[in-house]
């Protein structure tokens, strides 16, 4: 575990860098995540999926799979694995500051 | 002590860039493995290929992958005798069994994992020799299905990465 300063605020992060603690989550947050991941600049399609997941985690526990996030988010897998192209279920999962998920599918 | 000896550095942890995996069987199965193995590699960002030679070409065959069926003769995991799982009707039970049990866990019907896996940029081939052996075309095939390739076609998609056969 390490605690590193994301806007000014110090904030939990497991070593692959997802959020120890879900509720220190803000909006500012995703854009400095994203940056780490290659991603310069999220775009409305990114944060309809970042919302999407961290709805989904808040109100179930756990994040959607892949075929859920394609299905339900609105926005479809070959769109996902564009937007983020190092999996998306991961990725977004990460810049929602919501655990990393534990499915196989 | 000696300083004669350099200490070990520690290398930086290994990733799999790239896999190519091998379906070659026709029952439920023996298909799901592969495609949930496909599914995961793309999830975490490594591409992947699929080869699918002898019956696992049932999985991409568009009359077909609606219908695979768990083997329920022959099949000691299921801990059901053999001559029991040979009645008619046993082999669609426990398929329709497993679905039940799949749905639950939010893991697709195969021509719907297809489409997702096709979607999230894995390439889906047909082995010719197979397809000549059976008598088919790609036209039997999903649209998913990029090409039907040789052997050697296919060691050269896989160059590079790891083979898995399923």
């Amino acid at each position: 575990m390490t605690t590193e300063t994301l806007i000014d605020a110090p904030i939990e992060r497991d070593p692959e860098g997802f959020l120890v603690h879900p509720e220190q989550w803000t909006e500012a947050i995703a854009p400095e995540i994203a940056r780490e991941n290659g991603i310069d600049e999220l775009s409305d399609r990114h944060w309809q999926v970042i919302n999407f997941m961290r709805r989904t985690y808040l109100e179930t526990g756990s994040a959607p799979s892949i075929r859920t996030l394609g299905k339900v988010s609105g926005v479809p897998v070959k769109e996902l694995y564009q937007l983020f192209p190092k999996g998306p279920a991961k990725l977004a999962a990460k810049l929602a500051g919501i655990p990393k998920p534990r499915g196989c599918i | 002590m000696t300083d004669l000896l350099l200490q070990p550095q520690p290398s930086a942890p290994q990733t799999i860039e790239k896999v190519s995996i091998i379906i070659s069987k026709g029952s439920l199965e023996g298909i799901y493995p592969g495609l949930i193995m496909a599914n995961g590699a793309r999830m975490e960002g490594i591409d992947a290929n699929l080869f699918f030679t002898f019956f696992g070409l049932d999985a991409i065959n568009k009359d077909k992958h609606e219908h695979v069926k768990v083997a329920t003769v022959a099949n000691p995991g299921l801990h059901l005798a053999t001559c029991a799982g040979g009645f008619p009707g046993v082999s669609a039970m426990v398929t329709h069994k497993f679905a039940a049990e799949m749905e639950k866990l939010d893991i697709p019907p195969i021509p719907e994992f297809l489409e997702l896996i096709s979607d999230s940029g894995a390439g889906l081939y047909a082995c010719k020799a197979s397809v000549d052996m059976f008598g088919l075309t790609k036209h039997d095939f999903i649209p998913q299905v990029q090409d039907i390739i040789t052997v050697g076609e296919f060691y050269g998609l896989a160059a590079g990465g790891q083979i898995i056969f399923t």
